[in-house]
């Protein structure tokens, strides 16, 4: 059971609301049997033209190169279940997510993987959002364990899902061997099912 | 906090036991695979050394990667589509999980077989690797979308981690007049309330409407609850519900069957039900429904204008003019009138036996625009086999479309079946995402089948009922 306390790393923006899973990771990257390449298709046709040629977007951006921490808008994730869309993130090095807010099966997807996500006011991302803008290079500092964001020697409380940060701190977001512990029980409710 | 609802009844008939994260474990009664969301779930599971838990509750399809065209010729010509679905029939191999393959004469769109099997009954959890699970709430289930480590979770422990819901009533009252449908009463809600109105959510869909419909309709509505937000969908199961599954394969025969559906109503929201909120709409103010922008919630009745950008607020103003700029349409103009190229009649939303039939009544004696292309993708095997027994596949012929095999198809174009450029595509699938029929410039307008069959023959959106007059 592994623990997350905490996300450290730079962080990187990508602006818009209702940014559907299938911008995050188009269809035809679905065909791969394995999550394994995932990150090499994240944002792919907001990223790239049709010749592969690079259109301007924050992830081509040789000043967020390294990134961790990815701030985002509304309605993340919304639309298709695929986990590959949290893959692709996680993948391409995002560790941790802040948004206004995210849809439901993107974030049960996260954290299945072991990728905190956190909430904000719009003016809060705003802020961070500028100040990372302004300077890339700094380090945001994400504690789950008193839900607050340091960045620039300032710091923010932010929202996360309380069993979420259960999940983290405690190391069940890996959430088999619990599931596991109750296999008589499974086997009771099972046979009480009348349908 | 809801109270006496169908959703509290079957939580709490499936809850294992609460977690010490704080989530309660759920026992899934029904668990659907297909091939896109299962190969990493089953080699993880592989690598772990375990095995499925419960086999007989869980069935496998193959839907979003196969060709809607000689569908039988193996290998595929994608050859990733041909080691997807090697991969999937290798995984079921010897584990006891049914497999419903092409040419078996149960294969189709999970959503479509399930309840056409008589899998999918109400007072059942029901999960699958993918967000349109909510389909089979119309059932009285609760049905809902996983991503692919919960697959795996649900393959070895038949059980998921999940926070409780809340409940929100929607009643829908008055009639559905000709050209109106269940696509059309959706697409309102959801331009109502949002499409992340419904996040945290179950809706209970309720009224004069409801007691109507089909249980075609009644799924069309479920199915696009998490267009909403809302993951979960569901209906109250009543006389339809128990008539519609009487007599299909895995039901329940005989004094079991009776036995069943006293149980069934059991499930329904009490008449004492609390909700934690309740919203009403009628049909008096409803046309048909065209969504012109990127998100279902973007729609207007196909007899107004395109809405104007002050009409939003500032941060949804950017939404809507990104939205136009990838539409390449202009705010206030008219939605009637917008040429078409594609026109798609399928998808788990739009594909049942009743939705083709409304197409092909559009169709009959009409011809499809020289400069579209129209396709009508039946949702199953049997249901193809149906429309045929009616001749409905010639009078598609006869029109000038393309009548297919049952599959995901352009939905979302994981298939041979795609938009090419900034083509537009009247569409009675689900999602009118960026590129989400497979070019990244493609435009989708979401619809019902006959207003899609419509402007199909006009090569443009028109008001069908006009064209039915
Ligand atoms: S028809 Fe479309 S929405 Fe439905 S399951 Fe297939 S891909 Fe998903």
């Amino acid at each position: 059971m592994t623990i997350i306390k905490e996300v450290k790393g730079r962080g990187i923006t990508v602006p818009g609301a209702d940014l559907d899973t299938d911008r995050i990771i188009p269809a035809r990257f679905l065909k791969e049997i394995s999550f394994e390449n995932m990150g090499n298709y994240l944002f792919y046709d907001v990223r790239f033209e049709a010749d592969q040629t690079p259109k301007q977007h924050p992830l081509n951006d040789i000043k967020y190169l390294g990134a961790s921490v990815m701030i985002v808008g509304r309605n993340f994730g919304c639309g298709s279940s695929r986990e590959h869309a949290p893959q692709a993130i996680h993948r391409f090095g995002i560790n941790a997510l802040i948004g206004e807010s995210f849809a439901e099966i993107f974030s049960g997807n996260c954290k299945a993987i072991g990728v905190p996500l956190f909430t904000a006011s719009k003016a809060v991302l705003d802020d961070i959002s500028k100040i990372i803008e302004a300077d890339p290079s700094l380090e945001l500092h994400l504690d789950i364990e008193k839900k607050q964001l340091t960045l620039n020697q300032k710091t923010y409380s932010l929202t996360i899902a309380d069993s979420h940060r259960e999940s983290f701190l405690k190391g069940y977001w890996n959430v088999l061997t619990l599931l596991k512990e109750n296999t008589k029980k499974i086997k009771e409710t099972s046979n009480n099912l009348n349908y | 906090m809801a109270k006496n609802t169908l959703y509290n009844k079957i939580w709490g008939a499936h809850k294992v036991d609460t977690l010490p994260t704080g989530q309660d474990q759920i026992f899934i009664g029904l668990h659907l695979i297909h091939e896109v969301t299962t190969p990493q779930a089953f080699s993880g599971m592989k690598e772990r050394g375990a095995s499925v838990g419960y086999p007989q509750r869980t069935f496998a399809t193959v839907d979003h990667i196969i060709p809607t065209i000689k569908q039988l010729q193996r290998p595929y010509q994608d050859t990733q589509a041909e080691i997807m679905s090697k991969a999937l029939e290798d995984n079921i191999e010897g584990t006891g999980i049914q497999f419903f393959k092409p040419g078996s004469g149960k294969q189709g769109i999970v959503h479509v077989i399930g309840p056409e099997l008589g899998l999918t009954r109400p007072g059942m959890t029901i999960a699958c690797g993918d967000s349109h699970t909510s389909t089979h709430g119309a059932f009285g289930s609760l049905g809902f979308g996983i991503g692919t480590t919960e697959v795996g979770l649900v393959l070895e422990t038949q059980t998921l981690a999940l926070n409780p819901f809340k409940v929100r009533r929607i009643n829908f009252n008055g009639t559905l007049t000709n050209g109106l449908f269940a696509k059309d009463v959706i697409l309102k809600i959801i331009q109502q309330l949002g499409v992340k109105g419904g996040i945290g959510h179950a809706y209970e869909f309720g009224g004069d409407v409801f007691d109507a419909m089909s249980m075609d309709e009644r799924m069309t509505v479920c199915n696009m609850s998490i267009e909403g937000g809302a993951r979960i969908g569901y209906v109250n199961p009543d006389q339809t519900t128990f008539d519609y599954i009487n007599g299909r394969e895995y039901a329940p025969k005989g004094d079991a069957f009776n036995e069943a559906v006293e149980n069934w109503k059991a499930t329904a929201s009490g008449s004492d039900a609390q909700y934690d909120d309740t919203v009403t709409y009628h049909t008096d103010d409803l046309s048909p429904m065209v969504t012109w922008g990127v998100t279902p919630g973007q729609s207007v009745g196909v007899v107004d204008n395109l809405p104007a950008l002050n009409s939003y607020s500032e941060d949804d103003r950017k939404v809507a003019e990104s939205a136009y700029e990838y539409m390449q349409f202009k705010p206030e103009t008219p939605i009637k009138g917008k040429k078409i190229d594609v026109a798609f009649i399928g998808s788990c939303t739009n594909s049942r036996l009743s939705d083709i039939r409304e197409a092909a009544k559009v169709l009959e004696g009409r011809k499809v625009n020289p400069n579209v292309q129209a396709i009508v993708v039946p949702g199953s095997e049997q249901i193809k086999e149906a429309a045929e027994k009616e001749g409905l596949h010639e009078i598609f012929k006869a029109a000038g479309a393309e009548w297919r095999e049952a599959g995901c198809s352009m939905c979302l174009a994981m298939n041979p079946d795609k938009l090419e450029g900034d083509q537009v595509c009247a569409s009675t699938s689900n999602r009118n995402f960026m590129g989400r029929q497979g070019s990244p410039t493609g435009r989708t307008l979401l619809m019902s089948p006959a207003m899609a069959a419509a402007a199909a023959c006009e090569g443009a959106v028109v008001d069908v009922r006009e064209v039915l007059k």
